[in-house]
């Protein structure tokens, strides 16, 4: 039955419109990092940028490559990636609320000239 | 206009929506729960394109674990209920231009670029093939990067605790 | 003739410099006065040897002599045609050069042993001598024109190494500094006149040099005659540059400044270098370029005008001064002059060169008697402890041996016979008449002169008053060292006249016989005689009429007494003219334009800096931004442009 689903389904192919989803979803994460000025608020937006690479590849390997599972792999990997990556970043941040006594980023500029 | 198109459109709203609420929004709590409505909204789209699994991993994984950990730090770090402050109107203004170039760019590589046709053999990504392809050995096979995933999860384990951890208690543990 | 011999004769002094500067000071000590010594005696002989070869064993072709040239090394060659070289070159000018400076310096080697003993810097001292005897030499022997350029500027430093010896007296600094910088800028002169020279003759050999410039037919004679600059031929330029630069170095009017002062030096230095070899360079020059001034008529009346103006202009301050040393230092400038406007008085070839014999024979004869003389002063004064006349008086007494040594001295400069020195004025004389009568009478009244003040500073030495003698010591003379040089040179005073110089030392090589006509030399010998008696007079009992006199004459003595303000008026184009106009405006341009190019170049440098360094604001939102733009431009530029 899902069989028949989904070969009904593959002549319309919303491809581009699943490509505009994630476009749309990337560059409302890239403006989040860009403005927020909370560490905490521009990790979410990385959350989101990487969710966005995710559907990405799972659309890519639904509708142009239906015969592999590249795709699904990658973005299982990307999760689990992710998952870890945000675990050691609330760590940076826990460690930098102890310095600064702030999570603000822009209290954060020593890093200068 | 199919029913799937349409239902297609509506998490596609709802999966924006949430996005630009959970970055804009002034009360950091809610921000965390708008990315969770964003997260299981992507979710909601995953099983829309028939692959349970992946949907099931990214509610269990980021769902359930990184959203929670996120209002763990949240409650940590600062009072969830304040307001944040705003950013410059300058760097608002900036950001968005960015984006919105970003947007024409990439839309503009998408409509003018030919896509492959797509082959007609459909391999069925139920759990049992993505299980047997995880672990397989095989040209193909997922086996080693299984593998360096977990090894990477231990050094991102370690690598938390050590990081976040207060200076005394290091010294109490090594005395020991 | 052995070229060994030849190089041995500036090479025993060099390498006593060498030996004596590197280990004297140290290990050598009281011993280097007699290694200095030792050195320049074999030079001596060598070149008595060289001589007598020279003159009576070489092969003469039709009767004259011929210059030789022994080597000649190729050093650094600039085209085919104009190269470095260093060579030697004998001829008869050389020979005799050899023979005098070699002599000159053996007896100031000796006398420094007793005068310079004690001093600290004992073997520094003969170090300098030898550097200074081997540049002499060097100059002398020298084949092109670039090398006795090259020996030139050595001597000068040697003579600044040496007249600033006691460097903790800052009037010597000033003095060896005032030599250099003189003699340097009359060498600006000297070097622009070889080089015009050498451009179109395209060599810069002695004898190619002369023999395409006399040729009258050779291209290079036609180049050089017709190439102009405001008006005056490019060859008469050339000459009259060169001897600019004779000119600064033998201390002629009006670049004689540094003589006078140049006496701050010890007074061996000034024996040597001051009187018998480095201040005749000059006119050692002139006479190695003889043919080509010969020819050239402007130049050689510029050489004659020049030698009787200082001559007269330094006999009249002579009879003013009173620090002994400056007194001998004008009387070397006016005697200088007499050799260089006795050259103006011949030409090149037989009977006209008569006047070339005659300069190059009193050079010879005065090499003696003017070192003879300083040499003696330097005894009065290692007695007296004094330079000024004002402090001796009556010194017969306590240096016999100086004072019939300085009076055979004195008579041979004033041309009594049987002196050296009237044997070789009566030739200037002669020459004179022949050409120029009003020269003629204007070089008698100067030897009157000369005569007049030679006798005033031996009569106040000797005679005049009882000097107040120190009691404490020197109650002895000298010692054999500082003795045996005066008797040897008195002797060379005495003999040199009686050379047949005509039969050696002529323009053109052949022999000129020369005869001493009586009748002539009547009136000479009358006038010094004159002279001898005025100082008689005036100077040999203490009286006050020469107190009265120079009273009497006024403001004329005391422009006379300061040199006729010719140091003054230095000063006052130095310091009004060509500091305020040239140097200030310079230091202002390199001050402010120059460092202020580099310091503006350092300044945008750092503003350029402080402005992009504000992009490293440490803060992420920002960095992450120019991330993005780049990605971005990367993108476009990879999707877009480059295909």
């Amino acid at each position: 039955m899902s069989n028949n689903f989904n070969t009904y389904y593959m002549s319309q192919t919303p491809l581009i419109q699943i490509l505009f989803l994630s476009v749309g979803l990337f560059f409302i994460g890239m403006y989040g990092l860009l403005t927020r000025r909370n560490v905490i608020t521009m990790l979410m937006s990385i959350e989101l940028i990487l969710n966005s690479v995710n559907i990405n590849f799972v659309a890519f390997n639904k509708y142009l490559y239906p015969q592999k599972l590249e795709g699904l792999f990658f973005t299982l990997f990307i999760i689990t990636i992710a998952a870890a990556e945000a675990a050691v970043a609330i760590a940076i941040i826990i460690n930098l609320y102890r310095s600064y006594q702030s999570i603000d980023v822009d209290d954060a500029d020593e890093l200068k000239w | 206009m199919d029913i799937s198109l349409i239902i297609f459109y509506c998490i596609a709203a709802f999966i924006l929506g949430a996005a630009f609420l959970a970055v804009t929004s002034a009360k950091i709590f809610r921000s965390a729960i708008w990315l969770l409505f964003s997260l299981i909204g992507i979710a909601a789209l995953y099983y829309w394109m028939d692959i349970q699994f992946i949907a099931a991993v990214q509610t269990v994984v980021y769902v359930g674990g990184i959203i929670v950990l996120i209002i763990f730090s949240i409650f940590l770090t600062q009072k969830a209920n304040d307001d944040m402050p705003k950013p410059p109107l300058m760097r608002r203004l900036i950001a968005a231009l960015a984006s919105l170039t970003g947007i024409a760019l990439v839309l503009h590589l998408v409509y003018h670029h030919t896509f492959i046709t797509p082959p007609t053999t459909v391999i069925n990504s139920n759990i049992d093939n993505i299980g047997l392809q995880l672990i397989s050995t095989d040209k193909g096979g997922y086996s080693l990067p299984f593998e360096l995933a977990s090894i990477l999860l231990l050094a991102s384990l370690v690598g938390c605790i050590v990081i976040a951890m207060r200076k005394g208690s290091a010294n109490v543990n090594n005395v020991e | 003739m052995n070229e060994y011999y030849v190089a041995l004769i500036p090479g025993l002094p060099l390498a006593s410099f060498v030996l004596l500067g590197i280990f004297g000071r140290k290990y050598l000590k009281e011993f280097s006065g007699t290694i200095g010594t030792l050195a320049l005696l074999v030079s001596c002989v060598l070149s008595l040897i060289v001589a007598k070869s020279y003159f009576f064993d070489s092969e003469k072709i039709n009767g004259a002599y011929q210059s030789i040239v022994l080597m000649n090394h190729t050093w650094l060659s600039f085209t085919p045609t104009i190269s470095i070289k260093i060579g030697a070159m004998i001829d008869h000018i050389s020979v005799m050069m050899l023979v005098v400076v070699t002599f000159v310096s053996l007896m100031v080697h000796i006398f420094s042993l007793e005068y310079m003993k004690g001093e600290e810097r004992f073997a520094t001292y003969y170090a300098f001598l030898g550097l200074f005897t081997f540049s002499m030499l060097g100059l002398v022997l020298s084949s092109n024109i670039f090398q006795i350029y090259m020996f030139w500027e050595l001597v000068g430093v040697s003579s600044f190494l040496l007249i600033g010896y006691y460097y903790e007296k800052p009037s010597a600094v000033a003095a060896s500094k005032k030599a250099f910088i003189v003699t340097r800028f009359a060498d600006l002169g000297f070097l622009i006149g070889i080089l015009i020279l050498s451009f179109h003759a395209e060599t810069l050999d002695f004898k190619l040099l002369i023999a395409k410039l006399t040729d009258l037919n050779s291209p290079e004679y036609l180049s050089i005659t017709t190439g102009s600059f405001l008006g005056i031929s490019a060859l008469t330029w050339g000459l009259c540059l060169i001897f600019m630069g004779g000119a600064g170095k033998s201390a002629m009017f009006p670049l004689h400044i540094w003589l006078p002062d140049a006496m701050e030096g010890p007074t061996p230095v000034s024996a040597l270098i001051h009187a018998a070899t480095m201040v005749v360079a000059g006119v050692f020059l002139v006479a190695r370029l003889f043919p080509l001034f010969s020819n050239t008529e402007a130049a050689l009346h510029l050489v004659g005008y020049v030698g009787i103006v200082s001559s007269m202009f330094a006999a009249i301050i002579a009879c003013t001064q009173t620090d002994i040393k400056r007194v001998l230092a004008f009387s070397t400038m006016s005697q200088i002059g007499y050799m260089m406007f006795s050259l103006s008085m011949a030409k090149y070839g037989g009977e006209n060169g008569l006047g070339y014999l005659a300069s190059m024979f009193h050079l010879f004869t005065h090499a003696f008697f003017k070192s003879l003389m300083f040499l003696g002063a330097g005894v009065i004064i290692h007695f007296v402890h004094n330079n000024d006349m004002s402090a001796m008086g009556g010194l017969r007494k306590y240096l016999p041996v100086t004072n019939i040594t300085f009076l055979i001295g004195c008579l041979a400069i004033s041309g009594i016979p049987p002196f050296a020195g009237f044997f070789s004025k009566e030739e200037i004389l002669t020459a004179c008449s022949h050409e120029n009568k009003t020269m003629y009478w204007l070089a008698l009244i100067t030897s009157g002169v000369t005569a007049f003040y030679m006798f005033r500073l031996y009569f106040s030495i000797f005679w005049n008053k009882e000097a107040h003698v120190h009691g404490d010591h020197h109650h002895h003379e000298a010692g054999w060292a500082m003795k045996l040089p005066l008797i040897l040179l008195a002797i060379c005073s005495i003999g040199a006249g009686l050379v047949p110089f005509g039969q050696f030392v002529t323009s053109d090589g052949l022999v000129l016989p020369t005869h001493v006509d009586l009748g002539f030399s009547a009136l000479p010998v009358t006038l010094a005689v004159i002279g001898i008696a005025i100082a008689w007079m005036l100077y040999k009992n203490e009286n006050s009429k020469s107190s009265a006199i120079a009273a009497g004459l006024g403001g004329v003595y005391t422009a006379i007494y300061k040199k006729f303000y010719i140091d003054e008026l230095y000063i006052f184009v130095t310091k009004k003219i060509v500091f305020n106009l040239i140097g200030r405006p310079a230091a202002w341009i390199d001050t402010n334009i120059i460092n202020g190019t580099v310091n503006l170049t350092a300044s945008v440098t750092a503003s350029v800096s402080e402005t992009i360094k504000g992009i490293q604001s440490g803060r992420l939102q920002q960095y992450l931004l120019y991330f993005f733009g780049g990605v971005a431009t990367l993108a476009l530029i990879f999707i877009y442009l480059i295909k």
